[in-house]
């Protein structure tokens, strides 16, 4: 074989491996919205129907004014979208003056700090169910969905810290400089210079944390006991067993509750790969 | 991503006398603060959450395992009890306790290495295809890691469900011989996967390795960019192959991003709750249990057993700190800004 047609075949070869993979991960994500369009004859079927040739939206209809457990989706995704957003206005103001701190001053006291959130990452959110529970409890925030908003700060923000600190060190300092000579006030000089350049890794920290916050399955199960004030991910357990699976509900919600993450995550993936990564990739 | 993650680097951060002459010339008038306080007041509310809701805690789930806290201790009726190891040496007896701890520390193994070596492999080869087809094939991967665990969990039950699952129609595709060749039966109809706890734990590996394995591609994808091509070129001349040169530059030069990626998905893995949760519909085949899933059981199913709870996840905890305790020396060692 020459040469030439040796790397031609090598090219195709690799293309339609990447195919493959682009396909194991994106057809499971397909295969959901499609089922939430398909009639319910297409759906439980031993059969494989592609796409859904009858096309329907009742799934859609029926989760968003029957739902589940006695409430519309609309309701769970609004209580998603509160405690998610609730995380990220707290979030990102404490992780921002944390950051500013860690990124700017030296001070006594600044490795422990570095340390305990390192630390703070590591343990498991799941060992801390149990007595947060008791906390929340008693503090009368059980039932609530301030109680979840205020685990969920706890939850993300070492991580957002962590990431937000690199964005902010970025900046260089003589820029700051410059407006302090000018005459501009550490005030000013924080809103006008540091926040406009920082606030791409603040958006890229915000979305992290409601990313995290909206997908909280856990807490979310044991903090909430009125149905009423349930998340997305604990009333979607409530289509499985109530007189055999609904399918074309349950997917239909899942595509509810995919759709806003998968779009916020294309939009920062990149400087969240690298904010995960960073510490390690050393040049 | 090389933008980036000179931002990673923390690149442009002065070296430290320069920064000691620099901050002489801050106007100290300007806020009320006197300088060296600044850091403090901004770390306050940052301090106050850490410790208040995960440091504390903590502790808090220590003191428990070793307490009897029940319904009456709860509700605040009665103190809790002091018990000793008591909580400890009731759940090492307790069978459930064990295969719980084989689950979690087998689940972890094999789909840590699967996704590290589909990860690696997906990125290796995403650095080797045309602009447009890597970008493509990105935005696909990205959005199965983008889905969130319990729809994750959603998905995959649908797909190995045993009577219109495609999984089973897929199996039942394949030609008899071959079908009874690879797995000793030829007809898959009604499969019912989530009921056994092993295959429960096959569906479980590959959910999670079909939402973690992008992560791994596009981390290890920066790194190779990073990489100079004269390496590369001077390989190529010298006659090395491909598996060759994986094994001589690359795997060295991205080292630290393979250790972080692993140690990463080692804590990710080990507490995997949300899929395993849809997967087997709630806590209650306790065969399938993992750590996770059995201390929540404990815990949260009456009667509430909170003391023997906070003992399985204390033992949680210190597994993953000895395997994390290696990642932050890692970060300590590499990180100059710490």
């Amino acid at each position: 074989m020459n040469p030439l047609r040796r790397k031609r075949l090598g090219r195709i070869a690799l293309n339609a491996t990447a195919t493959l993979v682009f396909l194991f991960a994106v057809f499971p994500v397909y295969w959901m919205i499609a089922t939430s369009f398909k009639e319910n004859d297409q759906i439980f079927t031993t059969e494989f129907i592609p796409f859904p040739t009858h096309f329907t939206f009742d799934h859609l209809e029926r989760v968003l004014s029957e739902g589940v457990a006695g409430n519309s989706i609309w309701l769970y995704l609004r209580n998603s979208a509160i405690v998610a957003l609730g995380t990220v206005l707290i979030g990102s103001v404490f992780a921002l003056l944390a950051a500013t701190a860690v990124a700017r001053f030296r001070f006594r006291g600044r490795t422990s700090f570095l340390i305990a959130l390192l630390l703070a990452q590591m343990i498991p959110a799941e060992a801390l169910l149990i007595p947060l529970f008791l906390s929340v409890k008693r503090l009368g925030l059980y039932d609530q969905l301030l109680g979840l908003i205020v685990v969920n700060v706890g939850l993300t923000l070492p991580f957002g810290i962590w990431m937000l600190r690199t964005f902010v060190a970025a900046v260089p300092k003589s820029l700051e400089e410059a407006a302090w000579i000018d005459g501009a006030s550490r005030m000013t000089t924080f809103w006008k210079v540091l926040f406009p350049l920082v606030a791409p890794g603040l958006v890229a920290t915000s979305i992290f944390s409601f990313i995290t916050a909206w997908n909280e399955l856990i807490f979310a199960l044991i903090l909430m006991s009125d149905s009423s004030g349930y998340t997305m991910p604990v009333a979607l357990q409530y289509f499985f067993g109530q007189r055999g699976t609904d399918w074309g509900a349950i997917m239909a919600s899942s595509t509810l509750m995919t759709i806003p993450v998968v779009i916020f995550f294309l939009l920062v993936q990149r400087r969240m790969v690298s904010g995960l990564v960073a510490g390690a990739v050393k040049g | 991503m090389t933008n980036a993650s000179t931002i990673a680097r923390g690149g442009g951060t002065p070296s430290a006398p320069e920064r000691r002459r620099r901050s002489a010339q801050r106007p100290t008038k300007a806020s009320g603060l006197p300088t060296k306080a600044i850091p403090y007041v901004l770390l306050i509310p940052g301090i106050l959450v850490i410790a208040g809701l995960l440091l504390y805690p903590m502790i808090q789930v220590v003191v428990m395992s070793f307490q009897k806290v029940g319904l009456p201790q709860i509700s605040g009726k009665r103190p809790a009890e002091w018990l000793g190891w008591e909580n400890y040496t009731k759940i090492f007896e307790n069978d459930i306790f064990w295969s719980s701890l084989r689950n979690t520390i087998a689940f972890a193994v094999i789909t840590v290495s699967l996704t590290l070596i589909l990860g690696t492999a997906v990125g290796v080869l995403l650095n080797r295809l045309s602009k447009r087809m890597s970008t493509f094939v990105i935005v696909g991967i990205m959005s199965a890691w983008a889905v969130p665990p319990v729809a994750q969990g959603v998905i995959w039950r649908w797909l190995f469900d045993a009577e219109a699952g495609i999984i089973n129609w897929a199996l039942n595709l394949l030609p008899d011989w071959l079908s009874t060749l690879l797995f000793g039966r030829a007809d898959w109809t009604g499969e019912p996967w989530l009921n056994d706890s092993i295959t429960v734990y096959l569906v479980l590996i590959l959910t999670v390795l079909w939402a973690s394995f992008p992560f791994i591609a596009v981390s290890v994808l920066a790194g190779l960019k990073g990489i100079p091509h004269e390496l590369y070129e001077a390989a190529r001349v010298d006659g090395s192959g491909a598996w060759r040169t994986f094994w001589k530059i690359t795997f060295p030069l991205l080292k630290p991003v393979f250790a972080v990626l692993t140690i990463l998905s080692i804590i990710w893995d080990f507490k995997v709750f949300s899929q395993l949760y849809v997967l087997i519909g709630g806590p209650t085949n306790r065969e399938a249990f993992n750590l996770s899933m059995y201390s929540f059981a404990e815990a949260f199913r009456s009667p509430p057993k909170m003391g023997s709870g906070a003992a399985i996840a204390v033992v949680l905890t210190v597994i993953l700190l000895i395997v994390t305790a290696f990642y932050i020396r890692q970060m300590v060692k590499s990180e100059e800004v710490l």
